[in-house]
């Protein structure tokens, strides 16, 4: 089966007047339709960068420099601006945490929709509207009719990120990169909203790229995890297995610093440090300053190594498996 | 029983909201408009006993702040009064003003009431200074016990906030809370902006501080997790009420308040003895508006349980075990 999406070797540089900021410097990533992939890492880890570099949306001072990414076997990195600007948004779709990123403030929802719809070719009135009503049912939005004429700021935040996540839809496209898009919302609507994803995925075969900083949420939602650290993957593989048994340290360090699980009142596992800049990054392991593990050996960059069972780690010191 | 340090004697907070441009267009052409009045805060009781940890959940807008504004001495309520050890927190009359130093806040983000180009010692030994807790003389000693007691470099004090990472602003925030001797601690979602690794950090310092200075405190946050780790009991909070209260464990193993119930199953908690990927059991409906809550049971919109008397009745919290309580007209005692 062909891949919906396919990253190889992704590297997204920003040319900044402090230097090189290597934001995405060599990351994989392969997703097949009708799954979720969680792509998790704390904050500066390049998890947004990663999202839209594979929609083709990186601005100077950034560039991706290097790698190809591939939708349903077709290579997206090069195209030009019009041919780019095709594909983005009928085959593939972002939805980001603010979902003003996606809407127009000042036109209403149905002129937004009908515009999003006629973007790629013409379609009429009736059809749009029917489609657009469609795509709204579909996310769960309980008054679909009523919703097409509201403008942005007379809806919720969460039914905003509905309308958002419908537009997405409009098209059917085979890959969506979810940016923390529950990250703002109140716990209650995170839930229907998680909810009805998971849902859409199954039935309309849309691969998910979910990225988050928020375990939980992976844990429950993913088929797969990529944990990423200082712009690579340093782990990934099925979702329960990652959660069971991680083989990186770091990957390992975060599940066991997230209060929860741990006994009430007791002390976490805590990671010592924080994240490095990702300025002149000195070679070998980024994570090597805050490892347990760490010896002379980590002062050359671990490649991603395969361990079978459709996982890989990138550590030369990975912890045991079960 | 001892008596409680803090006692919030049925407080409540209504906050008017501007009027909006279609209001007030409304207004001018002789329409009846309905002044926006939110209440925050809707009659809350609740006290903290000493080296008690308190938590406060609820989803955004519930009230949580204000509560916790209203427990330190900031904000002074509509009606009802606070408590520390037996006296009122705040003045009364028309310019109500703080009267302990004995309470202290550590907020979500710290550095928004920072001046940026005042050094982090001076910051830190303002409040104590200025209450004659240390004299300026003793103060650059003072600071760097400060400092130190929350795991940062003395020579830190010479810095400006931009110079600090997330974590080792709330570290600060924490140092300067503590640098006021105070007993009791409000700590607003002090670490909701942190990533998970730099999160466990914080909350170790808390748990280590709390025990070595015997602090009592209320925390608040939206994560039910992280409450679940620090907190001895927890209040859940929904449009301005407490719904239902009592300890951590006896919360989450056996929640009696259906929203409660809802919030807990609705959540996605990290699962890593893990069956494949779990369905989600999301509360139903939108969070009401705070100006226009719904009548009887602020929850029955939303409430697979809700029947006739729900709608009508407000509930108030009753008993469901020891130190156990709801406020749902159905709930039942185990
Ligand atoms: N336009 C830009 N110019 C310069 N550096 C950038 C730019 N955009 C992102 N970066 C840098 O790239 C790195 C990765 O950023 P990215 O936004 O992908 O992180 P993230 O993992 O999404 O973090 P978060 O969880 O905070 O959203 C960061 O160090 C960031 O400062
Ligand atoms: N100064 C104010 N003026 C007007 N309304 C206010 C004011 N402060 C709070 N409110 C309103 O009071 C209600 C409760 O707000 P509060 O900040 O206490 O909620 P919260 O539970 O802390 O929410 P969050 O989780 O978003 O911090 C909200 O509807 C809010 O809009
Ligand atoms: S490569 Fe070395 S430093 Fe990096 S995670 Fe593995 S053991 Fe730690
Ligand atoms: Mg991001
Ligand atoms: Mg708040």
């Amino acid at each position: 089966m062909t891949a919906a999406l396919e990253v190889r070797g992704l590297k997204t540089h920003f040319f900044t007047r402090d230097g090189v900021v290597k934001a995405v410097d060599g990351v994989d990533l392969t997703i097949a339709p009708g799954r979720v992939l969680g792509l998790v890492g704390e904050s500066g880890s390049g998890k947004s960068v990663t999202g839209l570099s594979v929609l083709g949306l990186i601005d100077p001072p950034g560039r991706i420099v290097e790698g190809s990414v591939r939708l349903e076997g077709q290579e997206l990195v090069g195209l030009n601006r019009e041919a780019a600007r095709r594909v983005r948004g009928r085959k593939i779709a972002m939805i980001f945490q603010d979902p003003m990123m996606t809407l127009n403030p000042v036109l209403r929802v149905d002129t937004q929709m009908f515009m999003a719809l006629r973007a790629h070719e013409p379609v009429p009135k009736d059809a749009a509207r029917q489609q657009a009503l469609a795509a709204l049912g579909r996310v769960g939005l309980p008054d679909p009719e009523q919703c097409l004429t509201a403008y942005p700021h007379q809806l919720s935040g969460g039914m905003r990120q509905r309308v958002a996540i419908a537009i997405a839809l409009l098209h059917s496209p085979s890959v969506i990169v979810a940016d923390e898009p529950t990250t703002a919302l109140d716990v209650s609507i995170q839930g229907q909203i998680l909810q009805e994803m998971q849902r859409l995925s199954a039935d309309t075969g849309v691969a998910l790229v979910w990225i988050t900083h928020d375990l939980a949420v992976v844990s429950s939602l993913a088929h797969d995890i990529a944990v990423m650290y200082a712009g690579r993957i340093v782990e990934q593989g099925p979702a329960e297995d990652v959660l069971a048994a991680p083989r990186h340290p770091y990957t390992r360090g975060l599940l066991d610093s997230v209060p929860g699980e741990a006994q009430p009142g007791k002390k976490l596992a805590q990671i010592p440090g924080s994240i490095p800049a990702l300025v002149d990054l000195p070679p070998g392991c980024a994570f090597r300053a805050r490892c347990s593990r760490a010896d002379s050996a980590c002062e050359t960059m671990p490649e991603i190594a395969d361990l079978g069972g459709a996982r890989a780690v990138r550590c030369f010191h990975p912890l045991e498996g079960r | 029983m001892s008596a409680p340090l803090l006692e919030l004697d049925a407080v409540s907070k209504k906050f008017r909201r501007p009027m909006s441009l279609g209001d007030r267009i409304a207004a001018k052409l002789g329409g009846t408009v309905v002044p926006h009045e939110v209440r925050a805060v809707d009659g809350v009781s609740l006290s903290v006993s000493h080296s008690e940890t308190v938590g406060l959940v609820g989803e955004s807008g519930c009230g949580k702040s204000t509560l916790g504004r209203i427990a330190a001495g900031i904000l002074p309520p509509t009606s009802g009064v606070a408590r520390l050890d037996g006296k009122p927190v705040m003045s009364e009359g028309r310019h109500p003003h703080k009267l302990t130093t004995r309470v202290q806040t550590v907020f979500q983000d710290p550095f928004a009431s920072l001046n940026p180009r005042r050094r982090i010692g001076d910051a830190i030994a303002e409040g104590p200074v200025a209450h004659g807790l240390v004299d300026r003389a003793g103060s650059r000693a003072y600071v760097a016990d400060q400092l130190s007691r929350v795991g940062l470099d003395p020579s830190y004090a010479s810095r400006f906030p931009h110079q600090f990472s997330g974590g080792q602003r709330q570290r600060i925030a924490i140092a300067r809370a503590l640098a006021m001797q105070p007993d009791l601690l409000i700590c607003d979602e002090p670490v909701a902006s942190l990533d998970v690794s730099i999160q466990a950090q914080v909350l170790n310092l808390f748990l280590e501080l709390r025990q070595s200075l015997n602090l009592t405190a209320i925390f608040i946050s939206h994560d039910l997790g992280v409450v679940r780790h620090v907190s001895d009991r927890v209040a859940i909070m929904y449009l301005g009420r407490i719904v239902e209260i009592g300890p951590t464990a006896d919360i989450y193993a056996a929640p009696k308040h259906p929203y409660t119930q809802a919030l807990l199953s609705s959540v996605p908690r990290l699962n890593r003895r893990h069956e494949g990927r779990r369905a989600f059991k999301p509360i139903a409906g939108e969070l009401p508006s705070p100006t226009s809550p719904p009548t009887g049971c602020h929850f029955h919109p939303r409430c697979p349980l809700a029947e006739a008397q729900c709608r009508s009745v407000a509930p108030e919290l009753r008993p469901m075990g020891l130190t156990h309580w709801a406020a749902c007209h159905l709930a039942v005692k185990t």
